[in-house]
């Protein structure tokens, strides 16, 4: 498989993609984790990394990131090679990271957390607009971070990064553990996101939502993206992902 | 009524002398706590760079003419980039070992420092005087103030206020706060959280000497004078709870007046009556007074 899947991994040829990322792998100390990714996001597209648990999906945003210990391979996003980049430097280039975990912080309030990621170029979205998309966050603006619920964190922890300028967001399950209808205003935002011209890579377990709101799935296994699917030819591939994915 | 009046003509000294070393306590333990929130390393040359304030506040005058004012604002900086230059060139290489790493370097840099300045002005203290401005006292009635011990305090406690600020209500201490949590994330978002880990452990020195220039005047000039204030401090520290800027704050002052009142009571267990304390709250609350367990 990995082998004939060189070319689908690249359909938006080379010199086009937004993301370029070549044979990475990554290591967290002496654990090799990532065993040669590749994969291309082109502008204004939304595309998601599906995968079991610990095939290396949050370690892949992560490397992208800067986060991981030794990484080899190549990383360009918008034509620049960020691989020997500190991580201030490739959020700094363009690039918006919402963790699985969330991240945010207990000892800042709502509105604190909201505006920490300084900006870093124009065209992001206004605090405004933010409380548009999300408007618990304007009312809960004074309680402390992690006071909120579950799903109010995730909007948290995704608005914020609307605001800095980055042009793609790296959103890492967003869905994970939150009730069906704040998982449905998540994935109206990233089509609103969409529409505004950002570009997404999204890690998702939950394939169902993945397939409301991506053009291409990227599947990984055992630290390798092993295989990708546009989302037109998701129902005629359903046998081979629910191999993968062991569902 | 009368006795009340005989008793605080007695008292009232002890106390402000209780209140003076508070405020040195606070101003010290303050600086540790916004190191050690930030870095994660327990600053064992905090004694030393105090003892530097006041020296460099010593040579200023004595070398270069620049009196009391000038030293105030002069010295804080200069010994703040000494630790700039320290964290740049040792304690930033030590971020992913353990604790005790940390603590061994700058408890060896302490010694290293407080070995020069023996060396070069022995052990004997040096005379720094009360600026003209702040000497005298003022007549409260039931006490004599000394102007410069009022002055002390004062500063003490604008410098611990403006500290808090700074960290707890404005936007670089949304940053500090937040990469006290999650270093990695908030450089993530595009911070250059190396370099606010240096300048924080700048800021925290330049703390600590702002201190020896507030200190010179009173206690004499000596190279040793960090050393004894800073064992004392440690226990505040540890009583406060580790990290919390208020705590270190409020248990700074409250601790020096402890003193002040004991001297009152039972003058040979003024010295002990701190570590008396920090053993009870090791005892009852590991995590200190004010401290997140
Ligand atoms: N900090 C770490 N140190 C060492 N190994 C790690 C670390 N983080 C993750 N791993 C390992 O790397 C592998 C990939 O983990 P990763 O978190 O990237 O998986 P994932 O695809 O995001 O899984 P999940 O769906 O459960 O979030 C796993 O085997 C995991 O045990
Ligand atoms: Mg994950």
């Amino acid at each position: 498989m990995p082998e004939g899947m060189t070319a689908a991994a690249n359909p938006a040829g080379q010199g086009t993609a937004m993301l370029e990322v070549r044979d990475l792998e990554a290591w967290y100390g002496e654990s090799h984790v990532l065993h040669g990714v590749s994969l291309d996001i082109r502008q204004g597209e939304v595309v998601t990394l599906l995968g079991r648990n610990g095939a290396g999906k949050t370690t892949t945003l992560r490397a992208i990131m800067g986060l991981t210990g030794r990484r080899t391979g190549a990383i360009r996003f918008e034509g620049r090679e960020t691989i020997a980049l500190r991580p201030d430097l490739i959020a700094r280039a363009g690039i918006a990271y919402c963790p699985e975990e969330r991240g945010i912080f207990a000892s800042l309030t709502v509105k604190e957390n909201l505006m920490l990621p300084p900006t870093i170029a124009p065209g992001g979205l206004s605090v405004e607009e933010i409380h548009t998309l999300f408007p618990n966050l304007k009312e809960r603006e004074g309680s402390q971070g992690t006071k909120l619920s579950g799903g109010e964190q995730q909007m948290l922890a995704i608005g914020r990064i609307l605001r800095t300028g980055a042009r793609l967001l790296l959103l890492d399950e967003p869905s994970e553990g939150l009730a069906p209808v704040i998982v449905q205003q998540i994935g109206v935002t990233i089509r609103k996101l969409k529409e505004r011209g950002f570009t997404v890579l999204l890690v998702e377990q939950n394939f169902r939502f993945a397939q409301t709101v991506a053009d291409r799935h990227y599947v990984m296994e055992h630290g390798r993206v092993v295989d990708m699917v546009a989302n037109q030819d998701l129902a005629a591939s359903m046998d081979r992902l629910h191999e993968y994915l062991g569902v | 009524m009368e006795s009340l009046i005989f008793f605080l003509e007695d008292a009232a000294p002890l106390l402000v002398l209780g209140l003076v070393n508070g405020a040195f306590y606070a101003l010290l333990s303050l600086g540790l706590a916004v190191i050690f929130g930030m870095l994660n390393v327990i600053n064992f040359t905090h004694g030393a760079q105090f003892m530097m304030g006041a020296f460099v506040a010593w040579m200023l005058l004595s070398w270069a003419g620049i009196g009391y004012w000038g030293a105030l604002i002069l010295a804080p900086l200069i010994v703040g980039a000494v630790g700039v230059l320290i964290e740049k060139t040792m304690i930033s290489r030590l971020y992913k070992l353990d604790h005790l790493y940390g603590l061994l370097l700058t408890f060896g840099c302490a010694l290293v420092i407080e070995g020069l300045f023996r060396n070069n002005f022995g052990v004997s203290g040096l005379p720094y005087a009360v600026p003209a401005e702040l000497r005298g006292g003022i007549d409260l009635g039931f006490m004599f103030l000394p102007t410069y011990r009022g002055w002390v305090v004062l500063m003490a406690v604008v410098m611990c206020l403006l500290t808090w600020y700074v960290i707890e209500k404005t936007k670089v201490g949304s940053y500090l706060r937040a990469a006290t949590e999650r270093p990695q994330l908030v450089q993530a978002f595009g911070v250059n959280v190396p370099r606010m880990m240096t300048l924080t452990y700048g800021a925290g020195v330049a703390l600590a000497a702002f201190a020896g220039v507030l200190a010179a005047p009173i206690y004499s000039v000596r190279p040793d004078m960090g050393a004894s204030f800073i064992i004392t401090v440690f226990a505040v520290v540890v009583i406060g709870g580790m990290g919390s800027i208020m705590g270190s704050i409020v248990t700074g002052f409250m601790l020096g007046f402890v003193q002040g009142v004991t001297e009152l009571i039972y003058p040979p267990f003024a010295q002990t009556v701190v570590f008396f304390i920090m053993a009870i709250v090791l005892l009852t609350r590991p995590a200190g007074l004010f401290g997140r367990a």
